[in-house]
């Protein structure tokens, strides 16, 4: 068993609208961030791992050392669709669990302000004159649309109902009270793209996106980046007393894939692979659901949020919708849920999210939170699933 | 037939039209794309089954805002064919929540698209209330 992984330094910038910084200039600003909080620089990086799903051919990793250090470290560019910060940062580990280096740096950014609709990418062609078959359904017209939803606010709304047909309990308001949640919580959170408090009544007679997921229910599409430092831990023990106190450690680091079930490949599914997740980061870090003092969770839709709440362990099988009912998971339940307001009003930069969120959570283990402050939190959990499906879980817990 | 196309190769039409997927012959897994290997076992062998034209809806949304030029609102579905796993649209009746709920049941129904420069019909499935 190697030797535990540290966070040394992390950084988000606050999440919204940057017309005037280009995504270098905003993965610059969480990368220098990330390695001031550590109290390291550059040159001492071994590893760089970096993601921007947007622009995934064109570099991020070389484009942000050009700015900030052409140290000729590898890096390491990756893409994972929503998971892809969860990958960066999983990549620095692995690194240093390999005994290649003792700093690593993970850095995830993205620039999607005003991007509209994700997953409408089969783009409607003009029907063609002469039907011709294409692709692998051999379709010979556009199937998007005539042959269920491609785009993300349907696949995840039927996500919600079909959980609601297995365990039932669910209904348009459910899954709104659960989006007033997160509203709610964000107002306390600066970094949040959007601090506004949202009635029910409010949250269900906004814009209709695709049913039951209105548009607040929605992730917030925006810019902004997030990079941690991560550090060996032979290494932390050479360091100064400070930075061991703040430093946090990586309890467990898990990525996975959905494993072939029946129907996966009809409507995805992000159950299996979430719960497999984290069943092996629970059972890396020694840690049991019970035990975490919070969970930031892939809440890229109302409709989502519910179903971790059960694949995460967080309540028992089908039991989702009594627990969120019981107010476990707003900030002063047993079981807090995104604490940051969540993907619905922190805003959902994709390559980010997966740093981001662990920047929430050791955010609260430092005891750094300010008014959002988790009294006493120990131990947390950041989850995030990119379609198609790659999903990455952290434990992390505050230095003993 | 010569003069109607199905809208995807997996819709068999004629008097009966049907959904026919490629069914692994080592696992059984069944899959309605073109296929490489079974993603399930690793096999390479494929046969042809047809698929239950009735059953029962499984998850659904209703569709409100979409790529352009689609138009909305529209049911998008999971059908439960009898084990078989589908996906499609909801069609003839309207698409709002009073008239469309989880576990409904539907069978297959087909609609024409548009008829191409040649006179060929392609033609779509869906799924109507039994």
């Amino acid at each position: 068993m190697a030797d535990n992984v540290w966070i040394l330094g992390i950084h988000m910038t606050k999440f919204g609208k940057y017309p005037d910084k280009d995504t270098v200039d905003l993965a610059a600003e969480a990368a220098l961030g990330a390695l001031k909080d550590g109290g390291v620089s550059m040159k001492q990086m071994g590893v760089l791992a970096a993601g921007n799903l947007m622009g995934a051919s064109g570099g991020i990793g070389q484009q942000l050392q050009k700015q900030i250090g052409q140290t000729g470290i590898p890096v390491y560019n990756v893409a994972n669709a929503c998971a892809t910060g969860a990958t960066a940062l999983r990549t620095a580990i692995m690194a240093i669990k390999a005994g290649e280096c003792d700093y690593g740096l993970a850095v995830g950014v993205e620039k999607l302000a005003g991007v509209g609709l994700l997953g409408a990418g089969g783009r409607p062609k003009s029907d063609k004159q002469e039907w011709q078959p294409h692709g692998r359904y051999g379709a010979v017209a556009t199937v998007d649309g005539r042959i269920g939803t491609e785009t993300m606010p349907g696949v995840f709304a039927q996500v919600g109902m079909e959980y609601g047909h297995k365990y039932g309990g669910t209904s348009f308001e459910l899954f709104a009270r659960i989006s007033e949640k997160n509203h709610a919580h964000s107002t306390l959170n600066p970094l949040a793209a959007y601090q506004k408090k949202f009635t029910v009544d409010e949250i269900m007679n906004d814009v209709m996106i695709a049913y039951p997921n209105t548009r607040p229910m929605c992730s917030a599409n925006c810019d902004g980046a997030a990079a941690a430092v991560v550090v060996s831990d032979a290494k932390l023990k050479t360091l100064d007393p400070d930075q061991r106190r703040r430093a946090i450690k990586v309890s467990a680091s898990v990525l996975t894939t959905d494993p072939w079930q029946e129907a996966c490949q009809i409507l995805p599914d992000v159950n299996t692979l979430t719960r497999n997740a984290a069943e092996q980061a629970y059972a890396q870090a020694g840690v049991a659901p019970e035990d975490l003092d919070l969970v930031e969770l892939h809440d890229c839709f109302a409709t989502a949020e519910l179903v971790h709440y059960d694949n995460l362990m967080l309540c028992a099988p089908g039991e989702a919708v009594p627990f969120f009912e019981s107010g476990a998971t707003w900030r002063d339940g047993t079981s807090p849920v995104n604490v940051s307001g969540g993907l619905e009003s922190k805003g959902h930069p994709i390559a980010a999210t997966g740093i981001a969120n662990i920047w929430e959570v050791c955010h609260h283990l430092r005891g750094e939170a300010g008014d959002r402050q988790i009294e006493g939190a120990a131990v947390g959990l950041a989850h995030v699933i990119g379609l198609g499906s790659a999903c990455g879980v952290h434990i992390l817990e505050k230095a003993a | 037939m010569g003069n109607a196309v199905p809208l995807v190769e997996y819709l068999a039409l004629g008097d009966s039209p049907h959904l026919v997927a490629n069914q692994c012959t080592e696992c059984g897994a069944r899959y309605f794309d073109r296929r490489n290997a079974c993603a399930s076992c690793g096999g390479t062998s494929f046969e042809k089954a047809p698929v239950p034209t009735e059953g029962e809806v499984r998850a659904f949304t209703i569709v409100s805002m979409a790529a352009p030029g689609i138009p909305v609102p529209f049911v998008a579905a999971v059908i439960d064919c009898d084990g078989t796993t589908v996906r499609g649209n909801i069609i003839n009746t309207d698409a709002d929540p009073d008239h469309v709920h989880l576990g409904m049941k539907v069978k297959l129904a087909t609609y024409p698209i548009g008829t191409d420069d040649n006179g060929v019909e392609a033609i779509g499935f869906g799924f109507e209330p039994v």
